[in-house]
């Protein structure tokens, strides 16, 4: 069975449950989740993701493509995940952030580079890769985060809040850039959010916490 | 994955182990017990040789007087300081003159502030003869006095510097600004807003630095043998004497005086947290009493001289002793010298190779080790998600409230008859002991404010936990992770003591060279050895603070990051 499963979760703090999940996201698709602060939505997507702190307990499975990924690490899971921060890593350039994304699988200097000049063409940004990511424009950084993130292969993509800093003219213009790509990769697409307009944008079903 | 986890308590062994060990090993021939030199049974001896020794009660008071009137006297500065000049330019400047200070290790400054102070030192040579009438240098007991006012001075001077950086650290959590807008608006001054209002919460988180503070000043060697007075010393002196004296059955007397020395400092520290509790209730009722200023101008000014004064003392004493290394003749009531040459560095110069190599060596492996745990000690909080609690941070500056005369003996001991040895590897071991304290303080902050969520963005990119240790966060905090090496270097260069007894007073770095100098009063050697020194300590921050601009030049998110 294909796209994201979230399969009887269940988050508690203390023995006290927080959270019940029960869902289906497919291919291409957008569950919303939305919920005020507090309600546990940044704890779902890090129990998702795999970097649940200590003090809470899970149980049931995430499971991704068939693939269950609830005992897996992080890095093992294949799945993306976007902040309201770009989060860019400072001490690299632009280029070598997303080369940090590339798979080992692609060899050689040359390849990567040529891979990374693609990328950078796709979302209107040829030749940045030298740039300080510090320099770079709001819009800018929004696109080189999302698109460090899709070099990285992932098989589902989480959104925390992604859009809520960006003004509102370009707040539209990334959303559908994140929303199409996403489609286009056939991803599975986990929003968490507490703005109405990113929940209707995306279109699919949502879940209020 | 599983050697990480061990790194906490692995840290905590070497840390603190040979503190205990060395307690232990201190304790036993205290109590008459050391069978290499033929103490097989329990015995009183040892203490009862201590209670004949004629000096011991004026060693005591020197001990406990010194020590006390130094904590005193350096908190009262900072605390009038930044009462009366937090958020000022005068305040800006001084955090920048006296934060270098911290580095300066505690003999040079001493030994600094003698050739000021001395009778033939800068401040008589600059009122003689016009004010004084001096023709040749007076004969006045200002070094070594018997009632140890250099010594306070010396050791106020540069606790003064480190009392002041740890308030500047505890401020942001006192959130000073609003407080004292709210004190103000009430119609208190700004030092008795101060006082009232904020000086209560940052006490609290200075407390663990001033009991440092006071440990270390009640049990201080090196500023003691350099400023303090010699017959008797204070105690922790006399215990190194009889440490290092050839006759061997001295070691029980010796032993007896540091065990008498760490109850001395037990229960000054006790002492001062009943005082401590007396001052807040003395405080809650001034506070409640509603005087709005108190002796505003005054408070504020000798605040203000207080703290320039202690910077004053050890920059002038340092560029004294640089002057008097570069010195042709300079006689007595000349302020400056005659002429200016390299004579002094050419005859002293190459002696001074092999301790100063023996310094880089002992402090390049010091710090590295203590990099390597306290790095392994907070990505293993970071990955297994451990909360350090406030117990551990007491754990943390365990090393620096036990004196140092107390457990050092005893490790030597120890180390000797265990076969080990005195040597590089126990001074090495000794140094870790209050490097890592140190270490840890500095980098513990700047690591644990880093946005973990770099880390999940990294993982989720598909990349360890090693690779994210490796090429995300410690590239990113390259300029704390030197900057705590730095300190650390600086801590290893300065020790006395831990140098001393371990190495079996056959170790011979910069530091113990300076110390043995000291009586002989040549100030060019002096003034060439505590030079190298400060070089030694200074070349390390300003890499540290060079580095990562350079290697991040083009890089504007890294700018002021640490």
């Amino acid at each position: 069975m294909t796209g994201l499963r979230l399969e009887n979760i269940v988050l508690a703090r203390g023995g006290e449950p927080l959270i019940a999940v029960e869902a289906h996201v497919a291919p291409g698709e957008v569950l919303s989740v939305m919920g005020p602060s507090g309600s546990g939505k940044s704890t779902l997507l890090a129990a998702v993701i795999g970097t649940l702190p200590p003090a809470f307990t899970m149980t049931g499975r995430v499971v991704l493509n068939g693939r269950d990924v609830t005992a897996l690490p992080p890095e093992a899971r294949k799945i993306g995940i976007l902040y309201q921060d770009e989060l860019l890593f400072p001490h690299l350039s632009v280029g070598g952030n997303l080369a940090f994304a590339l798979p080992r699988a692609l060899r050689g200097r040359k390849a990567r580079r040529a891979r990374i000049e693609a990328a950078l063409d796709e979302i209107g940004m040829t030749g940045f890769a030298d740039r300080d990511p510090a320099t770079l424009s709001g819009g800018q950084k929004a696109r080189v985060a999302l698109m460090r993130m899709l070099l990285a292969e992932p098989q589902a993509l989480l959104l925390d809040e992604p859009f809520s800093r960006l003004d509102a003219a370009l707040r539209d213009q990334i959303r559908a850039l994140v929303f199409a790509r996403a489609r286009d990769r056939g991803l599975p697409v986990l929003l968490v959010t507490h703005d109405r307009a990113d929940a209707e944008a995306a279109g699919g079903p949502v879940i209020a916490l | 994955m599983r050697p990480l986890r061990a790194a906490p308590a692995l840290t905590l062994a070497l840390m603190l182990g040979p503190v205990l060990a060395g307690l232990a090993g201190t304790l036993a021939p205290a109590l008459g017990v050391l069978p290499a030199l033929g103490g097989h049974t329990l015995s009183l001896a040892p203490a009862r040789a201590l209670a004949a020794w004629p000096g011991l009660w004026q060693a005591v008071a020197l001990s406990v007087g010194t020590g006390l009137a130094a904590t005193i006297l350096a908190l009262v500065t900072v605390t009038l300081f930044a009462a009366g000049w937090t958020g000022t330019r005068a305040m800006a400047l001084l955090e920048r003159l006296l934060s270098p200070l911290l580095a300066v290790p505690h003999v040079a400054a001493a030994l600094g502030l003698a050739f000021l102070i001395a009778p033939s030192g800068w401040i008589a040579r600059a009122l003689s003869p016009w004010a004084t009438g001096w023709q040749r240098p007076p004969d006045l007991l200002i070094l070594q006095d018997p009632l140890g006012l250099a010594m306070i001075a010396g050791l106020a001077a540069k606790e003064i510097p480190f009392l002041f950086l740890m308030t500047l650290a505890a401020l942001p959590q006192a959130a000073p600004a609003r407080r004292l807008t709210i004190a103000r608006a009430l119609g208190y001054g700004r030092t008795t807003g101060w006082l009232k209002a904020v000086f209560p919460a940052v006490y609290a988180q200075i407390r663990l630095p001033v009991y440092a503070v006071l440990a270390y000043s009640m049990s201080a060697v090196d500023v003691a043998i350099v400023l303090g007075p010699s017959t008797p010393p204070p105690l922790a002196v006399q215990v190194v004497r009889w440490m290092s004296d050839p006759d061997l059955s001295l070691r029980f007397q010796a032993a007896a005086g540091a065990i008498l020395q760490l109850g001395l400092v037990l229960a000054v520290l006790a002492l001062w947290r009943l005082g401590e509790l007396a001052a807040a209730r003395l405080g809650r009722r001034w506070a409640e009493g509603g005087a709005r200023r108190l002796a505003e101008p005054l408070l504020r000014a000798a605040g203000l001289g207080l703290a320039a004064l202690a910077a004053a003392a050890v920059i002038l004493g340092l560029a004294g002793l640089a002057l008097w290394s570069i010195a042709g003749f300079w006689g007595f009531p000349d302020a400056l010298p005659d002429g200016i040459g390299l004579r002094s560095w050419a005859r002293h110069g190459p002696a001074l190779i092999a301790p100063a190599r023996e310094t880089l060596v002992l402090a390049a492996l010091a710090t590295a080790l203590a990099l390597a745990l306290t790095l392994a000690c907070l990505e293993a909080e970071h990955r297994f998600g451990l909360a350090p609690g406030s117990r551990s941070l007491w754990l943390l500056y365990l090393p620096l409230l036990v004196p140092q005369v107390a457990f050092l003996p005893g490790l030597q001991t120890l180390a000797l008859s265990l076969g080990a040895g005195t040597g590089r590897g126990t001074v090495v071991l000794a140094h870790l002991v209050f490097v890592l304290p140190y270490v840890f303080l500095a980098l513990s902050a700047p690591w644990r404010a880093w946005d973990p969520r770099h880390a999940t963005v990294a993982a989720a990119l598909g990349a360890g936990p090693g690779r994210i240790f490796r090429t995300v966060r410690l590239p990113m905090l390259l300029a704390p992770v030197l900057t705590a090496a730095a300190v650390g270097f600086a801590v290893s260069v300065g020790q006395y003591l831990p140098t001393l007894l371990p190495g079996g007073g056959r170790i011979r770095t910069l530091t113990t060279e300076a110390v043995a100098l000291a009586a002989g009063g040549d100030r060019r050697i002096i003034g060439v050895t505590v030079l190298v020194q400060t070089v030694l300590v200074a070349a390390p921050f300003a890499l540290a603070l060079a580095a990562p601009r350079l290697v991040f030049r083009h890089r504007r998110g890294m700018r002021g990051a640490g």
